[in-house]
């Protein structure tokens, strides 16, 4: 089990802004009547991603309220689930996968990258504020490794050098192109494709 | 090497695109209709000849399980769940079929809909895969367009609605009912079994879970034949596979092949070869972590599938094969593996959770050399205790691959630790209670 625990600062209050609560809405549809309780997990996204990608415990009331259910089972879900940050993180919130595939491939260098460009410690903010990173388990594209996420997106065939050019990047403001860093497509093994060649040809 | 007319995901590496129209090109969608005519008997007995055994990971053969649902629609409705939540290290497949293939999934999903008579299909992804999610829910939007979903779904007659629900990071919640609850809105700590969702499943209504995978070659099996499927690989273990190849290889890629594929041309002619030359491979895991690894003396004759893997004692898992090579040291690989597994334990059972965190602690201290001799059988006896004893087969997932260690490489450890018996180390361990308080990272 992983330990989490909610930020020690923590907003008096939260509620959802109108484009929130619209997508609120649509979210609960798609669960029978009287099983609006399966949604909580999408609206704990919802307020995550309008409370700059870190859920307060505020946020946790207020779903609980909009779904009819006690607290503590949102709690419960919130501090469960890993994906839901209880601390505020960075406007850049980089997650560097370090599980096995992607350790033999060098993932070490690309944590070595982050403690050079962002913080010594993870889930630590950068100087300028916008950006964290982390250690996390796998993010399952192995055949990619070592990769990396950002926000949503992914970065594929990293090395240390990449790695630093796409946080030099970041810290600019810039938005990287995700996916492979290698300019391989998709997941096929590079120069030595030898399956479905009429359709790469074609 | 299989066909390449007999590989169902043509679009495996997305040459062609991933919308209707180029699907239906491919042979999605175009007769739909003419399938399920055939009727709900005629389906899953097709599926059963076809000897379709479940992509997941256990192997279950997927007829069976179809059949298992009530075959009237009692007071509750049914419900079909698909299983995309895919967090096995080594495994990416279940990603490029939700990218690039997305309509062979929705196809299955209404075609196994209507064999155990669901109108409504949730596909849980998991949450790092939220921008792939999105590209299924713009097919699954493309689907409802075209009237392939909704009322009267592709003009079977059939209702059908489809919807994503979306993980958070947890790899538990890969158990079906890990992920029933999670689905549920609780947190993800599997059920009690049985009864089995088949019978009481999501909201207690009869539920069948089945990987992406499988339920996206389904509608191919159909159009083909359960024959031909079947003449593919070998008895009990037949169709084709996507494998994934990671780890110290030129060319880690994912590819469809043949079951019963020999492992070592996969890693060969798809993968180009371990870093190093094949004399250069250390030890191989065939399925994903949790599967215990082979060592190179037994993957030159190994063949990929189901059965084989067992003989082996290890397991064709969800075939991430994950190629590790004499540069690694692979009491280090083993330790992260089972830090992974202390990170992912739900807590629910006591063995598991305990015991997960204590096989981790042990093997780093074996990897470092600071061992005492005791610990070897102890960390031994530890994966006994916790495989078996607990409600969910994460108790095997996380010792085995310990287990396989000690089976093929006692020795690497032993000669690491300095285990000499007359030599007795006083190293003072508090393993036993709250050790977890005492690491400071990670606790």
């Amino acid at each position: 089990m992983s330990l989490r625990r909610p930020a020690k600062d923590q907003p008096e209050s939260f509620e959802f802004n109108v484009s929130s609560l619209e997508a609120a809405k649509v979210i609960v549809a798609k669960y029978p009547e009287g099983k609006q309780q399966s949604a909580v997990m999408a609206l704990l996204y919802i307020a995550q991603k309008q409370n700059n990608n870190w859920i307060p415990l505020a946020a946790m009331k207020y779903i609980a309220k909009f779904l009819d259910m006690p607290y503590i089972k949102v709690y419960e879900v919130a501090t469960f689930y890993t994906m839901y940050n209880l601390a505020p993180v960075g406007k850049y919130f980089i997650q560097v996968c370090t599980t096995t595939p992607c350790m033999i491939r060098g993932a070490n260098k690309l944590v070595e990258a982050c403690k050079e460009k962002i913080s010594e410690n993870e889930s630590e903010l950068s100087n300028d504020k916008s950006c964290s990173w982390m250690e996390v388990e796998c993010l399952g594209a192995c055949v990619n490794a070592p990769m990396m996420q950002i926000n949503d997106d992914y970065y594929e065939d990293l090395d240390k050098q990449k790695t630093l050019d796409i946080l030099d990047k970041i810290l600019n403001g810039e938005t990287p192109k995700p996916g492979s860093y290698r300019g391989r497509v998709n997941n096929e093994p590079e120069n030595n494709r030898k399956t479905l060649m009429n359709l790469k040809n074609a | 090497m299989l066909k390449d007319q007999d590989r169902i995901f043509q679009n495996l590496y997305n040459d062609k695109g991933s919308d209707v129209s180029s699907s239906q090109e491919r042979g999605d969608w175009v007769n739909t209709k003419e399938i399920t005519n055939k009727g709900r008997d005629w389906i899953i007995n097709e599926i059963k000849e076809s000897q379709l055994r479940g992509r997941g990971g256990a192997g279950f053969p997927t007829g069976l399980k179809w059949s298992f649902a009530p075959k009237e629609v009692g007071s509750r409705p049914h419900y079909l769940v698909i299983n995309a939540d895919e967090s096995e290290p080594g495994t990416c497949k279940d990603r490029d079929i939700l990218r690039f293939e997305p309509h062979k999934l929705i196809e299955g999903c209404l075609i196994a809909s209507y064999a155990v008579q669901a109108h409504v299909c949730y596909i849980y992804i998991r949450g790092e895969y939220f921008v792939d999610g999105q590209k299924l829910q713009a097919a699954i939007d493309e689907a409802y367009e075209k009237k392939l979903l909704g009322k009267n779904a592709a003009g079977t007659g059939w209702d059908l609605d489809i919807y994503i629900h979306y993980g958070a990071g947890a790899y538990i919640c890969g158990e079906e009912t890990a992920l029933l609850e999670s689905l549920e809105g609780k947190k993800g700590q599997p059920r009690l079994k049985p009864p089995f969702p088949a019978l009481i499943g999501l909201y207690g209504c009869p539920t069948i879970i089945n990987n992406v995978e499988t339920i996206a070659v389904v509608p191919t099996i159909l159009r083909r034949g359960a024959k031909w499927f079947a003449s593919l690989g070998r008895e009990k273990n037949t169709g084709t596979k996507i494998f994934c190849i990671s780890g110290n290889v030129n060319n880690p890629c994912n590819v469809e092949e043949e079951m019963s594929i020999p492992l070592k041309e996969l890693i060969e002619v798809h993968a180009g070869g371990v870093i190093g030359g094949w004399e250069n491979l250390q030890a191989v895991i065939p399925g994903g972590s949790s599967m215990p690894l082979i060592p190179k003396e037994r993957c030159e004759t190994l063949k990929m599938d189901f059965d084989a893997c067992v003989e082996e004692k290890s397991g064709l898992g969800t075939a991430g094969i994950v190629v590790i090579n004499k540069d690694q040291d692979i009491l280090k690989c083993m330790a992260r593996i089972a830090r992974f597994y202390k990170h992912e334990s739900c807590g629910q059972c006591t063995p598991c959770r305990e015991g997960s965190g204590w096989m981790w602690r042990m093997l780093e201290r074996m990897a470092k050399g600071d061992a005492t001799k005791d610990e070897v059988d102890m960390l031994g006896d530890v994966t006994n205790q916790i495989a078996g004893h607990t409600i969910c087969a994460f108790g095997e997932g996380s010792s085995w691959p310990v287990q396989g260690l000690l089976r093929h490489f006692k020795k690497e450890i032993e000669k690491r630790n300095n285990l000499d018996p007359i030599v007795q180390k006083k190293n003072n361990i508090p393993y036993l209670v709250d050790q977890h308080l005492l690491d400071k990272k990670n606790a």
